[in-house]
């Protein structure tokens, strides 16, 4: 069972619901997608860990058989390659490593080279296998670490995938083989703006869905009202507790504390129960 | 014109609240807000006039001609973003597919053909005095630095007469925030203090210094951790990254939020603060020129 938890906006509690969760089930993956900025080994402190890296191919031009034809320059979608000096100039930030000038070089001046973008931890935490990609710092983009890390995850057991904010192609990338959707919101405008747009990137995919609301203060009712008024399940309001917040910041699990295992083992339940209403309707 | 760029890493630390409290001290002449991911900024800080729209066409997909394909499978071996799969026919992912062109080329059949696609939409709004350009994204599209970049040029295309470009980045440190951060006089970042908080401001300045941009940090509801805010404060020392204030937690900017207000609205202690982060900032970023410009 694979469970994406997503926002659409930063902030609102991503890593807080998916690290709970995971720790609330006795046996779970954890898998941080937020490769741009990880957090969930932060909570974890993960033992054991071993390290791959994340590469991409990156052309490489010799010199000696470029005849200066450019056909590569004006192949190139990206502007990764200019043609200066008598030279081809290859710029690595910008390439999107598709291959395409290796192949329309007629004279075959063009190879790659393996670039190292980001990498992949995976080690374990009490019972929760913990896996985390992180992209390295200047690099724009980390579809791929997350393409590898979801590459070969078993759907044996729970799976736990925190998501990146936002609802763009790293999001889509994150969430595509889910089988259930959680959506965090936090009561503010900007919350529920936000909800708006991953609430319509769940429909648009199809994916089955409920939002956790977080932060909740008495009269602050915007995002409960949206939910209310778009019929959409409310899986659990996560009080807004100084207490809870202190434990957050300071990078520990709630549900390990006493007081807070019972919110998130039930919040694990109803979303599992959820999970398997979703798979007897559609099967 | 200085262009200062507001940031965090982490998503949700307050970079909108802040920005709009900025845009308001300063009565901002221009401003954009360049998390077309998650815009929120117009939520508080848009103008009255009604705005341009302009659709955003980011790079073109592939399109396959299922009357023309033999079924080769050149297209999808030669794909290097698995956006195409045989289904009844070779289809391609619109979302997966990146734009490069590479299966057009390698098609014998010529069943491949690259088609424009909306990526989001541009909007810009202008008064006689004010401009504010915005853009949201479309859902799923990896364009996002692409339209970035045409927002940022579009606030240039209305010439208003003032000292201060106020610009509301997105969290992260990929494609939009690289793209945010070309051509800006500073960055802001906003941080707040958690473990999360701090390792992701600290890879923020990472990918700014990377382009030798000069960096302030300001603490946001500091006072929810204070071990943690000293934690801040300690490390900031050693590196060498000047904070310019510290804003504490306040209820009362919630509420103002989502009256659709900023902050320096309502009298509240974050007001205070928040005028003296304010300050400092833009002392940093004109240096000795500030004198001149309060005269």
């Amino acid at each position: 069972m694979k469970i994406g938890v997503l926002s659409g906006k930063g902030g609102t509690g991503k890593t807080l619901v998916s690290v709970n969760l995971a720790a609330a089930s006795k046996r779970a993956r954890y898998i941080d997608c937020d490769v741009e900025e990880p957090n969930g080994h932060l909570f974890f402190k993960p033992s054991n860990v071993v390290e791959e890296k994340v590469t991409l191919k990156i052309p490489v031009v010799d010199h000696t058989l470029c005849d200066g034809c450019r056909q590569c320059v004006s192949f190139c979608k990206f502007n990764a390659l200019a043609y200066i000096k008598n030279n081809v100039i290859v710029f690595d930030d910008v390439c999107h490593s598709c291959g395409g000038c290796t192949l329309v070089c007629p004279r075959k001046a063009i190879s790659e080279k393996d670039k190292t973008i980001g990498t992949i931890q995976k080690g374990i935490s009490k019972e929760v296998d913990v896996w985390t990609g992180i992209l390295n710092t200047g690099e724009a983009s980390g579809t791929a670490i997350i393409h590898q890390l979801l590459e070969d995850v078993p759907s044996d057991e729970l799976t736990i995938i925190d998501c990146p904010p936002g609802s763009a192609c790293v999001v889509m990338e994150s969430i595509k083989d889910v089988d259930y959707c959680i959506l965090v919101a936090e009561p503010t405008i900007f919350g529920v703006s936000n909800l708006a747009m991953v609430h319509e990137l769940v429909t648009l995919f199809n994916k089955p869905f409920g939002v956790v609301l977080n932060k909740c203060v008495d009269g602050e009712t915007v995002a409960e009202d949206y939910c209310l008024k778009h019929n959409i399940r409310v899986l659990c309001r996560i009080p807004f507790e100084k207490k809870l917040g202190t434990i957050n910041s300071n990078a520990d699990i709630a549900a390990y504390h006493q007081e807070y295992n019972d919110l998130f083992t039930t919040l694990l339940d109803t979303v599992i129960k959820e999970v398997h209403h979703e798979t007897t309707i559609n099967s | 014109m200085k262009q200062l760029l507001i940031l965090s890493g982490k998503g949700g630390t307050g970079k909108t609240t802040v920005a709009s409290a900025f845009i308001k001290l300063s009565n901002a002449k221009a401003f954009a807000d360049c998390d077309v991911d998650a815009p929120n900024l117009h939520l508080i800080t848009s103008l009255a006039s009604e705005p341009r729209k302009k659709k955003f066409y980011g790079l073109n997909k592939a399109k396959i001609d299922a009357s023309r394909c033999v079924g080769c499978d050149a297209c999808r071996s030669h794909c290097r973003f698995n956006a195409i799969s045989v289904q009844q026919h070779y289809v391609v992912d619109e979302y997966a597919c990146e734009g490069c062109g590479v299966c057009e080329f390698v098609c014998p059949q010529k069943a491949i053909s690259m088609i424009e696609m909306v990526d989001g939409e541009l909007m810009l709004y202008h008064d006689e005095e004010k401009v504010f350009s915005t853009a949201q994204l479309a859902m799923g599209s990896g364009t996002s630095g692409m339209l970035v970049t045409e927002v940022k040029k579009q606030l240039k295309e209305v010439d208003v007469d003032g000292e201060l470009t106020i610009i509301d980045g997105s969290p992260g440190i990929g494609c939009p925030v690289i793209a945010s951060l070309s051509g800006v006089d500073m960055v802001l970042i906003v941080a707040e203090p958690s473990i999360s908080g701090i390792s992701d401001m600290e890879r923020i300045i990472k990918t700014a210094e990377k382009f030798s941009i000069k960096i302030a940090i300001c603490i946001n509801k500091y006072d929810t951790n204070n071990d943690n805010t000293e934690k801040i404060d300690v490390m900031c020392k050693e590196k060498q990254w000047p904070i310019v204030g510290k804003i504490p937690f306040d209820p009362q900017a919630v509420s103002a939020i989502n009256q659709g207000k900023t902050i320096v609205d309502v009298e509240c202690p974050a007001k205070e603060a928040l005028i003296d982060v304010y300050n400092k900032t833009l002392t940093m970023l004109y240096g000795k020129q500030m004198e001149e410009i309060k005269k």
